[in-house]
């Protein structure tokens, strides 16, 4: 059973279709147990840091969240997702995250933001287990204003270049993370999400 | 790098698609759903609904279209048209639409662009502008399906939703839209220099060149049509070919 964490940052039922797409079973949900009792958690997200930090925790699921991660439960953060894994951003004032990895989210600097679009997953680590099947340079959707710079580069799974080359994602034993949109990245996208259903 | 975008523009109403009738190989040339799965099978890089339904009792249709689609389509989808409260685009947002963009309601009320980039991410609030070069020779921005002149120089314009919070400005050209001369390289270079945010060409494409020459002559990020697409006169494949041996990156 996937969980699919809702704490009202962004669109849902595109990630529930597409995993339901590809064969998975997944509840969205916003309950510790659900959460607890999952062997594959997801967590999405657009948008800023700080507003999802703070639903996580008027929900009160942010324990449920590290306990299911620390146990083991395969976990997938997706664009904001992602970021809410890392121990703080850059962005307004600093906003602390989940700190379940270490480093920060970042601002892009250069170049047009928010980048808005289907740019190329450069794969540095061939290991991850969502990108079996997946070709070197394939294109995927992204839309974000923010990146995650991991303090340790051994969980760099691909880069994408945006004026700088920055993380597109991260694979961590249990843990990992896309910066871009896989339910919106039509094939690829779906292959990605297939993968992660089947671990 | 980021690739140059393709987006094909349906424009519903009632919840049946305006132009889509020269579709023969479908089984239902109007229905705005089997004509987002098609333009997926070309890898159109997005969808555009713009909504143009009359009617307040018929707006919701737009809803169930937009939930059909997501069920179907795995790629980014905007919603325009009608757009006036939160309330309006948390609906749309939460029934797959990815992005939603507003036109007449932000001139009216620039709040809106405001609290809804602040609440929903700036990523998903396009600001939708119609501009017309007028007599004084600088162009000026249209509200209500281009009926209403707003007194507003479309380049400030830009530049006030870029601050207000949008994400991604769709401009629209109303002096070539529909001509199918081209788009109008000088709006849009004017736009694209005057903000930070993404920009979408529209209005006027008729032909392979024109896509080449909005590229390569401005910054634009993306570029939409709808009736070369709708009457078949070009795939979205014909068009990325085309530009892919002329040296602009994009997806195939």
């Amino acid at each position: 059973m996937i969980a699919i964490i809702d704490y009202g940052m962004g669109n849902l039922r595109s990630v529930q279709k597409a995993l339901e797409q590809v064969g998975a079973k997944a509840k969205i949900t916003q309950e510790p147990d659900d959460i607890k009792a999952a062997d594959k958690i997801v967590l999405p997200g657009v948008g800023a840091m700080q507003p999802a930090m703070d639903r996580l925790k008027a929900l009160g699921i942010i324990p449920a969240i590290k306990d299911a991660a620390a146990k083991g439960a395969m976990f997938l953060g997706i664009c904001l997702g992602l970021q809410l894994l890392f121990e703080q951003s850059s962005e307004g004032v600093s906003t602390k995250g989940l700190g379940l990895l270490k480093g920060n989210v970042e601002r892009f600097t250069r170049l047009k933001i928010p980048q808005i679009g289907w740019n190329q997953l450069h794969i540095q680590n061939a290991d991850s287990p969502i990108f079996k099947g997946i070709e070197e340079s394939a294109n995927v959707y992204f839309c974000h204003s923010y990146f995650v710079k991991p303090k340790d580069k051994g969980i760099i799974s691909t880069t994408t270049h945006y004026g700088i080359d920055f993380v597109s994602s991260i694979y961590a034993d249990n843990i990992l993370g896309v910066q871009f949109h896989p339910e919106k990245s039509q094939s690829v996208g779906l292959q990605i999400l297939k993968n992660f259903s089947k671990l | 790098m980021l690739t140059k975008r393709i987006i094909p523009c349906l424009d519903v109403k009632d919840g049946r698609v305006v132009k889509g009738t020269h579709f023969v190989n479908l089984r239902d040339a109007g229905d705005p759903v089997a004509i987002a799965e098609l333009y997926d099978e070309q890898k159109a890089d997005e969808i555009v609904f713009l909504d143009i339904t009359a009617s307040h009792e018929k707006r919701p249709i737009i809803l169930d279209i937009v939930k059909e689609t997501a069920e179907k389509v795995f790629m980014p989808l905007t919603v325009g048209g009608g757009i006036n409260n939160l309330d309006d685009i948390r609906a749309l947002l939460n029934a797959g639409s990815d992005k939603v963009s507003i036109n007449t309601a932000a001139v009216e009320n620039p709040d809106l662009v405001r609290e809804s980039s602040k609440k929903f991410g700036n990523q998903c609030i396009v600001a939708a502008i119609d501009a017309k070069k007028n007599t004084g020779g600088w162009w000026e921005v249209y509200t209500h399906g281009g009926r209403t002149a707003t007194g507003k120089d479309a380049i400030k314009w830009a530049q006030t939703v870029e601050k207000l919070g949008a994400g991604e400005i769709l401009l629209t050209s109303m002096d070539y839209d529909g001509t199918k001369d081209g788009y109008d390289i000088p709006l849009t270079d004017a736009v694209c220099q005057a903000v930070n945010i993404p920009v979408i060409a529209s209005g006027g494409a008729g032909k392979l060149e024109d896509f080449y020459n909005v590229f390569a002559k401005t910054q634009a990020d993306a570029a939409l049509a709808a009736s070369v697409f709708h009457y078949r006169e070009l795939t979205v494949g014909d068009v990325k070919n085309y530009l892919r041996d002329k040296k602009i990156e994009v997806r195939l």
